[in-house]
């Protein structure tokens, strides 16, 4: 019998892709048999500016690694400096650093949802969901200046104190964007298009997901309750907090605990802005870092972590950054394999890819 | 007027962009800012767009795809390079992978500078596009 295997290329354009990254799918009539990977359409090589750029202005450069999660990046980048230098920030700033993290977790997930929306062919469905990502947007923009690069964080502390009133304003708006949330998510959980289109799409084992170290809501929705933000950092032990997780192990699953983040976020800024004490936003930084450190953080897609090392310069010697959209693609070449051809665009976007991060 | 000029098809690219512009650009065209009202449509398909739409510094192995896609779209075409790095590479500058702004590789028409680019200024991009467009139609039918 002759071989019917049929190579399909997939990307790096593609009309579903808002990013590109190559996949050759090899097909047998309509059903996928292996997806073979190949990335570095955005691989910029940005960790290698790390010796001619102040410790200090590198901030800037760790927050453009990636437009959408670039809060996390530029606050695990100072978190790991700081570490180094024995720098104890103030508690204000750990607050309004964990405040704004949330605020980018939530624009993050709603460009998710709409993305994913748009997909399956659901147009209206995207716009829904972006417009209501633009009020998160406006105001991220209010406290900090900038859209989707904030350039908010400094080693230190944070550049921006947010006003008590502006905080309580934004207490108050969060009520409004709740119910709003319920009315998309409902769609996105209840609706008989999505649940054809996900429930049984792109299976992903507890144990697989375990083996291929799948992080962040890939590993939740196969039932793994991991999430840094269980461990001590930021303000997260002082307000408590509990992973989402869901057994499913398929397409539904990741969306619902995206969807269920979403109100896990809300939550966590309201004891955020109750909870938030008085004081200073940033202390004064003096010397250079020296020494080495592994930051982590979790970022709206998973752990992302920052290897930083110095040597008593103003320039570090070495930085390394592992993002989640990495360690989640071995995960995603596992769920294509044996599914459709048709269903193959909404199985590589429920694993979320960020390539700008991921190649950094 | 044409119709090509009254709803202008664009076709956007991610060329080693971090994502910031990417996603400006898509918040162009949802509610908020919602320019699909000037007939202006995001299409996946080259070979129906007429503004090229290009984030991002280029690093060498997207050269390739960029000048692909530039063939690929009929004339008359504008290329919009959108954001610091399409215009010049920005930050990435002195990375060794970068070759420093779309116009290495492909003529420019626009640029619209930013980090990320606003939406706003996207707009005002597009729309100086659109002139251009317009010229360059003007032109090939002189030629005819």
């Amino acid at each position: 019998m002759t071989d019917r295997r049929t190579i399909i290329p997939f990307g790096p354009q593609h009309p579903v892709l808002p990013e590109p990254i190559h996949l050759d799918l090899a097909v047998e009539d309509e059903h996928v048999v292996e997806a073979i990977p190949s990335i570095g359409y955005v691989h910029r090589g940005l960790e290698s500016l790390v010796p001619t750029r102040d410790y200090q202005d590198f901030v800037f450069i760790a927050e453009r690694i990636c437009g959408i999660c670039s809060f996390t990046h530029s606050s695990t980048y100072c978190q790991g400096i700081e570490a180094m230098m024995g720098v104890e920030i103030p508690e204000r700033a750990r607050y309004l650093r964990t405040l704004w993290g949330e605020y980018s977790r939530i624009h993050s997930h709603l460009l998710w949802l709409g993305l994913f929306a748009d997909a399956l062919g659901f147009e209206s469905l995207f716009y829904a969901a972006w417009k209501l990502r633009e009020s998160i947007l406006n105001d991220l923009e209010k406290t900090t200046g900038g859209r989707v690069i904030q350039s908010v964080c400094k080693v230190g502390g944070v550049r921006r104190d947010i006003p008590e009133d502006t905080l309580s304003s934004m207490a108050f708006r969060l009520d409004a964007l709740e119910d709003e949330l319920q009315e998309l998510t409902t769609v996105f959980l209840g609706d008989y298009t999505m649940k054809k289109r996900l429930c049984g799409k792109g299976i992903l084992g507890k144990e697989q997901a375990y083996l291929l170290g799948a992080v962040g809501p890939v590993a939740r929705g196969s039932g793994i309750p991991f999430d840094v933000r269980m461990t001590d950092y930021l303000a997260y032990q002082d307000i408590g907090f509990k992973p989402v997780v869901s057994d499913g192990c398929d397409g539904y699953a990741r969306c619902e605990v995206r969807c269920k983040e979403l109100f896990q976020s809300v939550e966590l800024i309201r004891r955020l802005i109750s909870d938030m004490p008085e004081g200073e936003a940033a202390v004064t930084v003096k010397g250079n870092p020296d020494g080495e450190y592994f930051s982590r953080s979790e970022q709206p897609r998973g752990e992302v972590i920052h290897y930083l090392r110095g040597n008593g310069t103003k320039n570090l010697v070495q930085f390394r950054v592992r993002t989640p959209t990495l360690t989640n693609v071995p995960a995603l070449v596992e769920m294509l394999k044996g599914c459709d051809l048709a269903d193959v665009p909404q199985i590589v976007l429920t694993i979320d890819p960020c390539i700008g991060c991921m190649e950094r | 007027m044409t119709s090509s000029a009254k709803s202008p098809w664009i076709l956007h690219y991610n060329a080693s962009s971090c994502n910031g512009c990417d996603i400006e650009i898509l918040a162009a065209l949802t509610p908020m800012y919602d320019v699909e009202r000037f007939g202006i449509v995001n299409t996946g398909n080259p070979a129906h767009a007429d503004i090229f739409v290009v984030t991002g510094g280029v690093n060498e192995q997207n050269k390739e795809v960029l000048k692909n896609l530039y063939e690929q779209i009929p004339a008359p075409k504008v290329v919009v390079a959108v954001g610091i790095c399409a215009s010049s590479g920005g930050v990435f500058r002195d990375c060794y992978n970068v070759s420093g702004g779309i116009d290495t590789v492909i003529p420019v028409d626009v640029y619209v500078p930013g980090c990320s680019v606003r939406p706003e200024a996207l707009i005002e991009g597009i729309v100086k596009a659109i002139g251009i467009l317009e010229e360059k139609r003007a032109d090939m039918e002189d030629k005819k």
